[in-house]
């Protein structure tokens, strides 16, 4: 919980990692650029004082991440969003049973979500059916720009996805978690393209499809197709540290989502450990959009507290504290989306 | 390191990096000269080489291939430059990048059965966007500057446009995707350079600044982390010129 101004925040980190990069389990060297690429992410938009050295940042293990999280970080509650990355990292990228084992641990205030590959066929459906049990699984991470094997990535709606995104309604796992941002080893012919989420949103009205990193560099195509889909989300993992080093294009992102998606549908998160939560909720909290531009703004308390922790509450079923709740549309797939831009998309 | 040249020297280096000027990355729509991305120029009596750099390790293959390509065509393009080298670094497929260009290969006999035939239909996707974002920029500029009402805007022609770096950008655009730059043509069109019905005016610029904004904000992006990334490299992010090209 964040308290600012006699004003109280729930907050929810949807997108956090544990991660190990360290050279010891880097399988070959795309394992030293990956993790060598998310390390100048983490220099180039980080404030100085919160620059982590090399060592430390290729694997930090669960007690930092606590630290960094829930005591310093003032979140009430995180989500493991995992890249495996099984063709780069002996363990995979993310640490698997560590996270879990963290998150029993940690009862109400970790979620573990994992991830699945349709390329695995029925294999991957067997073993999905067994991670749901077994890690109590409420939503999923998907990338689909990982290789496997020749294949340089797959789309959501292929047939073989299909089939696990009706396995996810069948388990009860709601919430799909759609890597599109700044690509990595990408298929050739869409690595950002958002069009894949716009065809299952469309076919599967009972999932969630939160679309990480508010596709940028794709950010129109993915607010035109969230403003005609109730169900598709942003969050705003990699979008969120430029409120530091670019104030000002932040206020744009923020003002597009605000207009085309509304208040309701965007999830904060710091990528952790990407970036650590402390500074971007304090300059979340702090911020404001810039009052020449009349088309935005301002942005309100309420809409803060939304996007900070709410509605990441109401996709998780998080239970939180009654004088911190507000009334929120995330979650209700009839619910109205940003109703000006729907409108205008619709006539 | 730049050396000493004379003047014949310095006009052939002037118009290498000239023609790496009009290579611009497709999605950030800016010179790969401007972006930092050309990292050294080397002209010697064989020919020309050129070496690019990137923001990562992992930007897009297609990307990489399309402005690599693009930077051996410009200066196959430049009178006596002799033998045209372009080499990528330190990018995951710099090695198949480089033997696919040396070989002429085209993109798909570079990389193989999960490429597309030919990158045009990707490079036209981001010529399209960077019409849309030039468009908003002219209109929005004109509405802060002039009396001009955005309930007239669907009768805007580029006649009426103030010169100046937005208006040539946008003409520069409208001829990248074959759109008329006359005086009387309209400036607020579709992707096609169909006209935009009045009513329908006020969404299309606002879907023109969220494309502005998605561009510009990778482009903000890639210059960061190419900082980032070169920061310990002597002379940073400056292209290194040699020219040893004894004068004939």
């Amino acid at each position: 919980m964040y308290e600012h101004e006699g004003e109280k925040y729930f907050v929810v980190d949807a997108h956090i990692a544990l991660w190990d990069g360290r050279a010891s389990n880097q399988k070959n060297i795309h394992g030293k650029q990956f993790i060598d690429c998310f390390y100048d992410y983490h220099k180039n938009l980080s404030p100085t004082d919160a620059v982590w050295d090399y060592d430390t940042y290729t694997y930090y293990g669960g007690q930092r991440l606590l630290k960094d999280l829930f005591e310093d970080g003032y979140v009430d509650h995180a989500i493991f969003q995992p890249a495996i990355l099984g063709e780069f990292y002996r363990t995979g990228f993310g640490q698997t049973e560590e996270a879990l084992e963290l998150t029993r641990q940690n009862p109400g205030r970790l979620t573990y979500n994992h991830a699945w590959d349709p390329r695995f066929g029925e294999e991957g459906l067997k073993q999905l059916r067994e991670d749901a049990g077994r890690m109590n699984l409420k939503g999923v991470k998907l990338y689909t720009a990982e290789w496997h094997g020749d294949s340089r990535g797959w789309k959501l709606d292929d047939p073989w996805s299909r089939r696990y995104l009706e396995e996810c309604l069948e388990l009860g796992i709601k919430n799909i978690h759609v890597h599109k941002g700044p690509t990595i080893r990408p298929l050739d012919r869409d690595a950002f393209d958002v069009a894949d989420i716009d065809k299952v949103a469309t076919d599967y009205t009972d999932l969630n499809f939160i679309v990480e990193h508010v596709g940028l560099p794709r950010l129109e195509d993915f607010c035109w197709i969230a403003t005609q889909e109730s169900n598709v989300y942003g969050g705003l993992a990699v979008a969120m540290p430029f409120i530091h080093t670019r104030p000002g294009y932040f206020a744009q992102i923020l003002g597009e989502l605000l207009y085309w998606i509304g208040e309701d549908k965007i999830l904060f998160s710091s990528d952790y450990a990407i970036w650590t939560p402390k500074w971007l909720v304090e300059k979340f909290v702090d911020f404001q959009l810039p009052a020449g531009q009349s088309e935005y703004g301002p942005i309100t308390v309420e809409q803060k507290k939304k996007i900070l922790g709410l509605n990441a509450a109401a996709l998780y079923d998080l239970d939180v504290p009654e004088e911190l709740r507000l009334p929120t549309d995330a979650g209700d797939t009839d619910a109205e989306v940003a109703a000006g831009a729907k409108e205008a998309v619709a006539s | 390191m730049s050396t000493v040249t004379p003047a014949a020297k310095t006009s052939l280096a002037s118009e290498v990096t000239a023609a790496l000027a009009t290579v611009v990355d497709p999605e950030l729509d800016e010179p790969i000269t401007d972006l930092g991305f050309v990292r050294s120029i080397r002209i010697d009596d064989v020919g020309v080489t050129v070496h690019l750099r990137l923001p990562t390790s992992f930007c897009a293959p297609n990307f990489a291939y399309l402005m690599a390509a693009d930077a051996q065509d410009a200066l196959r393009r430049v009178p006596g430059a002799g033998r045209v080298m372009v080499l990528l670094d330190d990018h995951h497929d710099s090695d198949r990048i480089n033997a696919g260009l040396a070989l002429n290969a085209g993109y798909r006999g570079t990389f193989g059965p999960e490429a597309e035939d030919s990158l045009d239909e990707l490079r036209r996707i981001f010529q399209r966007k960077a019409h849309t974002a030039a468009m908003e920029r002219c209109v929005m500029a004109l509405l802060r500057t002039t009396d001009r009402k955005l309930e007239d805007l669907h009768e805007l022609t580029l006649g009426e446009l103030p010169g100046g770096p937005h208006k040539e950008a946008l003409l520069r655009r409208r001829t990248d995707i074959g759109l008329g730059i006359g005086p009387d043509d309209l400036v607020v069109v579709d992707e096609d350079g169909r006209p935009v019905a009045q009513s329908a005016v006020p969404l299309r610029l606002r879907y023109a600044k969220a494309v502005r904004v998605s561009v510009e904000g990778n482009a903000h992006f890639c210059r960061g982390l190419l900082a980032t990334r070169y920061d310990d490299e002597p002379g940073g992010l400056t292209t290194h010129i040699t020219d040893t090209r004894r004068a004939s």
